[in-house]
């Protein structure tokens, strides 16, 4: 990696995380979890460098297998993290 | 990379920040967090074009497989259980993060035989050691808040010093291993004192104050997400892992305020019990 990708890429990391922090303000106490719970399933993201690890070589290789493990947690984590979060605010809705 | 791509990609990281947004407040949340789901299948689908079309096939079974299981932890769970179950996915996430750059760092290192530069290779390392320790973090957070192990406050004499010679361990640990990357046996144990740092540094805090835990932990797997993003040069991991590990804080503080707790006191740990 350049030094030059590296400076844009740290513009990104740092505008990104002022952003991060500006989002959370004024939480209900209510929403502490769902907003942990759907904040986890967008960390899941890591399941697009799990694709691209997969894609790499044949079988038998360590990076492979490291990969496809890599992608089933990372499914898990996404897909369960949404449905979960989804799960919690439709009962929100009905109490309401 | 392909400008298409990209492009999706920056729609999935905008689609984040809406549905981030809109799930701090109670009417919209879950239209936020359908929207940030919506997100994720955009760069899911962006990446999956990239792939040769001999991988799609294992790639669609491990995504298969997932989901499963997923969906399966989702439906049976008591809503009860919630916390706990954030804990799981966080630390599937963790262990995610770190097999993708150990994943990549192996491929160069080991079995292409490249030398990886100073840039990646810190990345690698940062990703391999938050991804560790949110992974066993994470699986004692949830072993605790399932009853599973006790949970009251698990503490030994000189605990923070061991905690301490750990992360010098893990430092010099990443150093050597990226000065000496063709001898694997560094970044292992890398791996491994990342692993047993997660459980240690967790088992002394008390089960009241797990939810905090955790939501320290869910920034961490943001970081790690983040990290990895800095491995493969890809903005979306940056962008959302950078979103997830900065609100994680800032909803850390704010949940450590609502117990009238600080921070600091509850990362200390052996007080928990006494807060419930």
């Amino acid at each position: 990696m350049s030094l030059e990708s590296l400076i844009i890429l740290l513009y990104v990391l740092v505008l990104a995380s002022y952003l991060g922090f500006e989002l959370i303000s004024k939480v209900p106490p209510t929403l502490h979890t769902p907003l942990m719970s759907g904040s986890n399933a967008i960390s899941g993201i890591t399941i697009v460098g799990a694709i691209l690890a997969c894609n790499e070589l044949g079988y038998g290789t360590v990076s492979k297998w490291l990969g496809m493990l890599a992608l089933i947690l990372a499914t898990i984590n996404v897909v369960g993290g949404y449905a979960v979060t989804d799960r919690m605010l439709k009962m929100f809705k009905k109490k309401k | 990379m392909n400008i298409a791509i990209q492009f999706a990609y920056l729609i999935a990281s905008v689609l984040f920040i809406i549905g981030i947004k809109k799930m701090n407040k109670t009417k919209e949340a879950r239209t936020g967090n359908q929207l940030s789901a919506l997100g994720m299948l955009v760069a899911i689908l962006a990446t999956v074009v990239q792939v040769q079309s001999i991988s799609l096939v294992e790639i669609l079974i491990c995504v298969v497989i997932g989901s499963a299981i997923g969906l399966y932890i989702s439906v049976k769970v008591e809503m009860t259980q919630m916390p706990e179950m954030v804990a799981l996915f966080n630390g599937f996430g963790g262990l995610a993060s770190l097999a993708v750059a150990s994943s990549d760092y192996w491929l160069k290192t080991q079995e292409l035989g490249q030398h990886v530069g100073p840039i990646i290779g810190t990345s690698a390392a940062l990703s391999i050691f938050i991804g560790g320790l949110t992974f066993t973090g994470s699986i004692i957070a949830f072993l605790k808040l399932n009853g599973k192990i006790s949970g009251k406050p698990i503490m030994f004499k000189g605990q923070h010093l061991v905690n301490l010679l750990l992360l010098i361990g893990a430092v010099v640990a990443a150093v050597v291993a990226l000065m000496n990357q063709a001898d694997s046996i560094y970044i292992i144990a890398l791996v491994a004192i990342a692993l047993v740092l997660g459980i240690l540094v967790v088992i002394p805090i008390g089960g009241a104050d797990m939810p905090v835990v955790i939501s320290l932990l869910n920034s961490y797997s943001g970081m790690a997400a983040c990290t990895t993003g800095f491995v493969l040069n890809n903005n979306v991991l940056i962008v959302s892992g950078a979103l997830v590990g900065a609100s994680g804080i800032i909803l850390t503080q704010i949940m450590c305020k609502a117990m009238n707790r600080s921070l600091m006191n509850v990362l200390l740990g052996g007080f928990g019990q006494t807060a419930s």
